[in-house]
């Protein structure tokens, strides 16, 4: 973490010297002051100078950005890491390289232990509040449209038997693609079972007797 | 392999300094065995073992890259 402490005759011109020392804006740091400017007799007897401790905040983005990109790389990939931000708090971080195969993972597992990882380093500090999506390879769109095309499948099972089907386990961002795929659909409901990490998303006939 | 799973683990720990990874051979398979200060266990493990199996997953990820097939455990 990078910090400096900093004297100066005011708190004002003690946080000037830092941040230039720094080569930050005030927006970045925290400041804490360890001792009050005093003014002495005639202006210099026993006149005490400011002291402050001035500390980088620790931008959760790129903590987990590098975080990620060490791990990959000891992985034994070669990749670059792209951050988008795509809203108020959510980023997305678009994984490029060769042979991604292996950082993707079966049906994405290893992308999703990833991502969790990266979330949880990206919001270590209390005021963190930020939601990170991994993707690579465009794995996440081509995870959507075949997690749509299941659900549709299923629910024309379903309709068929008038029996419920369980999927396999998923993630609750995927849980939440086929629940979205089937909200209009007649004659079907879809509803989630089971405890993470084995929770499952049933569709189920609506209109049973 | 060994500094993947202590640069995965170290962000977490409140004693980096006592985190060890050792490796043992059974035939064709790798178990990676960690092992962190007891007051660190709970949060490798993780929520019902969210972290622990989030690791277990890029380990074994990792085993495959270096052809390999690794399984991970966890001590303290």
């Amino acid at each position: 973490m990078k910090e400096v402490t900093v004297s100066g005759k005011s708190v004002d011109e003690a946080l000037e010297e830092a941040l230039k020392t720094l080569q930050v804006s005030q927006d970045e740091v925290d400041v804490e002051v360890l001792e009050e400017p005093k003014k002495g007799l005639l202006g210099f007897i026993g006149s005490k100078q400011a002291v402050i401790k001035v500390t980088v905040k620790v931008d959760p983005i790129h903590k987990a950005q590098d975080y990620l990109q060490a791990i990959i790389k000891k992985i034994g990939i070669d990749s670059e890491i792209a951050i988008n931000k795509i809203g108020d708090r959510d980023y997305q971080f678009l994984i490029t390289g060769e042979d991604l195969g292996l950082v993707i993972g079966k049906r994405g597992l290893t992308l999703n232990a990833l991502q969790y990882l990266t979330n949880l380093v990206a919001n270590q500090s209390s005021d963190a509040n930020v939601r990170i999506e991994l993707d690579a390879e465009n794995y996440r769109v081509r995870r959507k449209t075949a997690l749509e095309k299941l659900a549709q499948r299923t629910a024309d099972r379903v309709r068929k038997t008038k029996k419920a089907v369980k999927l396999e386990p998923m993630p609750s961002h995927e849980r939440k693609i086929v629940h979205m795929a089937l909200q209009d659909v007649a004659e079907i409901t879809t509803y989630s079972t089971g405890e993470e990490p084995n929770r499952a998303v049933v569709i189920d006939f609506k209109n049973k007797e | 392999m060994d500094e993947l799973i202590k640069g995965i683990v170290a962000p977490f720990v409140d004693h980096p300094d006592d985190v060890r990874v050792v490796r043992e051979q059974n035939n064709d398979e790798v178990t990676y065995i960690l092992t962190v200060n007891k007051a660190d266990m709970g949060k490798v493990i993780g929520k019902k073992g969210r972290m622990a199996s989030a690791i277990r997953t890029v380990v074994h990820a990792a085993g495959l890259a270096h052809h390999e097939k690794a399984t991970l455990t966890i001590r303290e």
